[in-house]
């Protein structure tokens, strides 16, 4: 009798700390996940600013167009965690008040460089979009993981902070054809 | 001489840079001069006759808020049509450091540029990316003024080189006559401020102090405060059976200002510091505003050490009081300081303002024969 009960207890016992290290398991890789979804948001950002600077420096742009681009790209590879949201959004904005000038295209294809660099901003505009979306739902999995019940009380996430998203205008030029 | 003068900022948005291209355009065509501006506008604003529109400007981020600025080809290609159609003896660029017509004409001109730097900053990130690309823009500049000290430090510091001083005009004819607000003075009673109620170094709670003094022993006395700011924290500081003899108008309009002007007895200008030359000082002089001003080492200039304004120890409401109390109590002597002042401020009147950037332009254009434009 006895000797059943505590066999029952251990089976449960067992099954319990099997069912919480794959759950604890599971945050773990969701974390990996997520950070891997943050350098690549990163580097999309980066990668955006710097061929922003890239084309700001290029002087096939006029000089206007040229500091605005610059300041907007400046600010936005140099601005601390608190900024950055605010700073990526403004280049954004900057980035389609400058593609989207009339005859932008034409004006640009009469340089050497000019298509080479439209098609890589076209790209890191593309992927600054995709990366963003694809961390916020990494962000998104991983708060629904963190709040579960389970992982509350046994503080499964450990030191880890409650992920925040990123929240940005990242809508591209118009005559960017990015989505 | 033929003039074109580039304005950066849109000019259907009232500013302190368009007020200037449109005083200094006025002033030289008042003088017998052939003026050309052109700007950002939008299209369907009305524009003086001597204004060509660059086109509409775009709202872009910049230097920490959201500017209305035109750049781009199209911009450029209208100030190139300007410069080729304009056969200009000189050309004057405002704010060529802000990207817009500015450095556009500095890019696509060749000849004698002059160039005004109106803007200050104690630091700013976006000239400091700006100052490599600006720099074959502005080395065609012959010649730079700054408007203010302010001005030519952060040309100084961002950019490099000198500018020489011309600060800004003003109109005196527009200030010189207006009707009083209704319910003012000058009844012998009406102390005048105007400027931010919040901004600790236009100095208002000094004056809000002495009038606490004064308004126990002298009835009459009543205090007309114009500027933004919050009327409670200025209510505030006065003692509550005098605050019904405080009149607050908030910000006002470019009329009520000149009307508050000539509704005081005494225009009072307690600042602390901080003004490199006082605008307001000059508009209330221009009225003939019997004035009462800080010892600060730019309104003792102004106000020719005194002669044409009464001075009082900077921060002190004590002796603003005492010397208040002597000026409203003398109507001999607020008629000679205001006649004074009428007088001295004609210095600072933009037909003089002119005649110095008219200078400027003929050392700039001495040795070239005009502005053509820059084909390479």
């Amino acid at each position: 009798m006895t000797t059943t009960l505590i066999l029952a207890i251990g089976v449960l016992v067992v099954l319990a700390s099997v069912y919480v290290s794959w759950r604890a398991g599971r945050l773990d890789r969701l974390h990996i996940r997520l950070e891997a979804a943050q350098a690549a948001l990163d580097a999309a950002l980066l990668r955006r600013a710097a061929v922003s600077l890239e084309l700001a420096g290029s002087r096939i742009l006029d000089p206007a167009t040229s500091l605005v681009l610059a300041a907007a790209a400046h600010e936005a590879r140099t601005s601390g965690p608190e900024e950055r949201e605010h700073a990526e959004s403004d280049l954004s904005k900057t980035l389609r008040a400058v593609v989207d000038q009339e005859r932008f295209d034409e004006k640009l294809t009469e340089h050497l460089a000019g298509p080479a660099l439209m098609k890589e901003l076209d790209t890191a505009v593309a992927k600054v979009v995709y990366s963003r979306r694809f961390f916020n739902n990494a962000v998104a999995v991983t708060r629904r993981a963190q709040r579960r019940w389970l992982a509350r009380t046994l503080r499964l996430a450990g030191h880890t902070d409650y992920p925040q998203f990123f929240e940005i205008d990242d809508a591209p030029p118009e005559s960017l054809a990015a989505e | 001489m033929k003039i074109g003068i580039v304005c950066p900022y849109t000019w259907d948005v009232p500013g302190g840079v368009q007020a200037h291209i449109r005083d200094l355009a006025e002033a030289l065509i008042a003088d017998g001069h052939d003026v050309s501006v052109i700007t950002p506008a939008a299209e369907d604003a009305p524009l003086p006759s001597y204004v060509t529109s660059a086109g509409r400007a775009v709202p872009v981020p910049y230097n920490g808020s959201v500017a209305r600025l035109a750049f781009g080809f199209l911009s450029a290609n209208r100030v190139r049509k300007w410069i080729r159609e304009g056969r200009f003896d000189v050309l004057h660029v405002h704010e060529p450091a802000v990207p817009s017509l500015g450095v556009l004409a500095c890019w696509v001109a060749r000849g004698p540029i002059v160039a005004t730097f109106h803007a200050s900053y104690e630091r700013s990130r976006a000239m400091s990316v700006a100052a490599p690309m600006l720099q074959s823009a502005l080395e065609k500049i012959n010649a730079r003024i700054a408007v203010s000290d302010a001005a030519r430090r952060t040309l100084v510091e961002h950019l490099g080189g000198d500018a020489v001083l011309i600060p800004n005009g003003v109109t005196v004819s527009r200030y010189a006559e207006a009707t009083p607000l209704p319910g003012w003075g000058p009844d012998g009673g009406v102390i005048g401020f105007l400027g931010r109620m919040d901004e600790p170094r236009k100095g208002l709670p000094v004056l809000l102090e002495a009038f606490s003094l004064l308004a126990p022993e002298r009835p009459g006395l009543r205090l007309l405060i114009a500027g933004p700011g919050d009327h409670d924290d200025v209510l505030d500081r006065v003692p509550k059976q005098y605050r019904d003899r405080v009149g607050l108008l908030g910000m006002v309009s470019e009329a009520d200002k000149v009307r508050a002007y000539h509704s005081v007895d005494v225009f009072c200008a307690p600042n602390l510091g901080g003004e490199s030359f006082g605008i307001v000082l000059t508009e209330a002089m221009s009225a003939g505003a019997p004035i009462l001003a800080s010892d600060i080492p730019a309104f003792r200039r102004v106000l020719g050490g005194g002669q044409a304004g009464a001075l009082f120890a900077t921060g002190d409401a004590a002796a603003l009081a005492e010397e208040a109390a002597r000026l409203l109590d003398d109507p001999g002597r607020r008629a000679k300081l205001s006649d004074e002042a009428r007088h001295a401020v004609r210095k600072y009147d933009w037909s003089t303002v002119a005649r110095d950037v008219l200078r400027v332009y003929e050392t700039a254009a001495a040795a070239d024969a005009g502005v053509v434009e820059d084909v390479a």
